[in-house]
């Protein structure tokens, strides 16, 4: 579903990703762990397109991201061709990043309007359905700032699953909450992720819940793939010291 | 604030009075006066209304137009930042003729000082949309919105709510330029005073009372100001992202 072919990323001097082959299975969940500066949030970033790729392609569906095929090259992609890719990929940020302009519905009926052409009745049922999905179906009128970041952050799940994305992006999104509230939005993840055939790609400090939920675990360390295997294998065996010495840190840390 | 603005007003108001009360007859000035006025508020709504066309469009063009574009809004701001206002009325009104356009005295007034405010105007517009924090335009490409309508449908009423202020500024300056206008023949406030004085010589009443009139309406903006931005405003708090 995804496929991260030889892709490099600088900024400047510094070498964030170092020729990184990440291969995603249609509907696997992947779970990328790893310190502080290692590359995970840049990874995520350069495949919603908000990132240039130095080097490299990846690949959405078979399709190349930044890349069109014309006249049997590959070219850079135009902005029409760009967001026909996009289009399949959905992310979830660590701050929310909701619209504060906007109610709870808005925020979740917007792009599926705009960009989408939903009619709007449409728009809302579909958007009332994931919100009541997450728990919020009686903060449609409410405004993002009358709420509590976990409720935030279902918000901004329920926002992106609106688009009927088929990867769906997750940036450490319960780091920036109270620690009462990482349950609630591990909770929506975890009941979308059985309601949606989805591909997923997350970054999580939350070690417990990467090693129930997801399929496959990667332990970033500078811009490199580490280690990888099933969650069993690299929690409870990691045959690296690096990834030794990383998780025991975390799990002393709590 | 507004209680520290209200009660200058009414300090100035009862001095004022204290003045009046020491004069016969000044009300004698005072329909000539309004008349001049009427034709200040023209221009200065008519200035205004040009100079937020023009500080939007040459602001989005500067922006995010391609180069030519760019380099034309770029030079619509510069010359009209960096020349007086003065000189620009009198351009219009006196240079344009021997070019072959021949503009009537309101509309060389309004279209002189609508894009000086303008050009500063293009300016506040700018910061405005720079003000929205990035991550809004990450959030608008996560949902696939193309450029133009993340724009305006995120970014811009965003944005807005932060020009008010400094908008309210620039009406103020407007406002205080119209009295160029008096240069190219046109009876506003400032002209019916001195025409008046001419042949008076009332100075103290005549200009105690035209600048009164002036803080009147720039009092008048300050207030439509804060109530348009206390409407944009509705639930959110500025500056606070989610
Ligand atoms: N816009 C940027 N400019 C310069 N350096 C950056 C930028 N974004 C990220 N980096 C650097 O890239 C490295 C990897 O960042 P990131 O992918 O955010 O790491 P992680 O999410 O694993 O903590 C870090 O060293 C970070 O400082
Ligand atoms: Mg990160």
């Amino acid at each position: 579903m995804v496929r991260f072919s030889g892709v490099t990323k600088r900024y400047g001097d510094l070498t964030v990703l170092d020729n990184l082959d990440l291969d995603v299975a249609p509907q696997e969940k992947v779970a990328i762990i790893g310190p502080s500066g290692s590359g995970k949030t840049t990874v995520l970033r350069m495949l919603m397109t908000l990132e240039r790729i130095d080097d490299g392609v990846i690949y959405v569906d078979g399709r190349p991201l930044t890349h069109m095929e014309s006249n049997g090259g590959l070219v850079r992609a135009n902005e029409k061709y760009l967001r026909s890719v996009r289009g399949d990929i959905g992310m979830v940020f660590q701050h929310f990043n909701l619209f504060p302009h906007m109610t709870v519905l808005r925020n979740c009926t917007e792009a599926p309007i705009n960009v989408l052409g939903l009619p709007k009745a449409q728009a809302e049922e579909r958007a009332v359905e994931l919100l009541e999905l997450v728990g919020l179906g009686d903060k449609l009128g409410e405004y993002p700032q009358r709420l509590s970041g976990g409720q935030k952050q279902r918000v901004a799940i329920a926002r992106a699953l609106a688009m009927r994305p088929k990867v769906m992006l997750f940036d450490e999104v319960t780091s920036a909450l109270d620690p009462e509230l990482v349950g609630e939005v591990l909770n929506a993840i975890r009941m979308l992720g059985k309601q949606f055939q989805l591909t997923m790609l997350m970054v999580t400090h939350q070690m417990g819940f990467a090693k129930e939920f997801a399929d496959r675990v990667c332990f970033f360390y500078e811009g490199k793939i580490h280690e990888e295997g099933p969650p069993e294998q690299i929690f409870n065996a990691p045959e690296r010291e690096r990834t030794q010495q990383f998780l025991s840190a975390v799990l002393e840390a709590g | 604030m507004p209680l520290k603005s209200i009660v200058v007003t009414a300090i100035i108001a009862f001095a004022a009075g204290l003045v009046f009360a020491s004069f016969a007859g000044y009300e004698l000035f005072i329909p000539g006066l309004l008349e001049g006025t009427w034709i200040t508020i023209k221009i200065t709504l008519g200035g205004a209304l040009l100079a937020v066309v023009a500080a939007f469009i040459a602001a989005l063009a500067k922006m995010y137009g391609p180069a030519p574009i760019r380099w034309l809004a770029t030079c619509y701001i510069e010359v009209f930042r960096g020349t007086s206002a003065l000189v620009q009325l009198f351009w219009l009104f006196f240079v344009l003729p021997q070019l072959g356009v021949t503009l009537s005295p309101m509309m060389s007034a309004i279209l002189a000082l609508g894009l000086n405010i303008g050009a500063y105007g293009a300016e506040v517009v700018r910061g405005g949309i720079n003000g929205v924090s990035r991550d809004q335009w990450e959030a608008t490409i996560a949902l696939n919105m193309s450029r133009p309508l993340a724009l305006r449908r995120i970014i811009l009423p965003q944005a807005f709510i932060a020009m008010i202020p400094p908008w309210g500024n620039l009406f103020i300056e407007l406002l205080k330029s119209t009295s160029l206008v008096s240069l190219i023949t046109i009876s506003d406030l400032t002209f019916r005073a001195q025409q008046m004085n001419q042949a008076t010589f009332r100075t103290l009443e005549i200009f105690t009372l035209v600048l009164l009139i002036y803080l009147g309406i720039s009092l008048l903006i300050t207030f439509g100001m804060r109530a348009l931005e206390r409407i944009a405003t509705g639930g959110i708090v500025r500056g606070r992202a989610s």
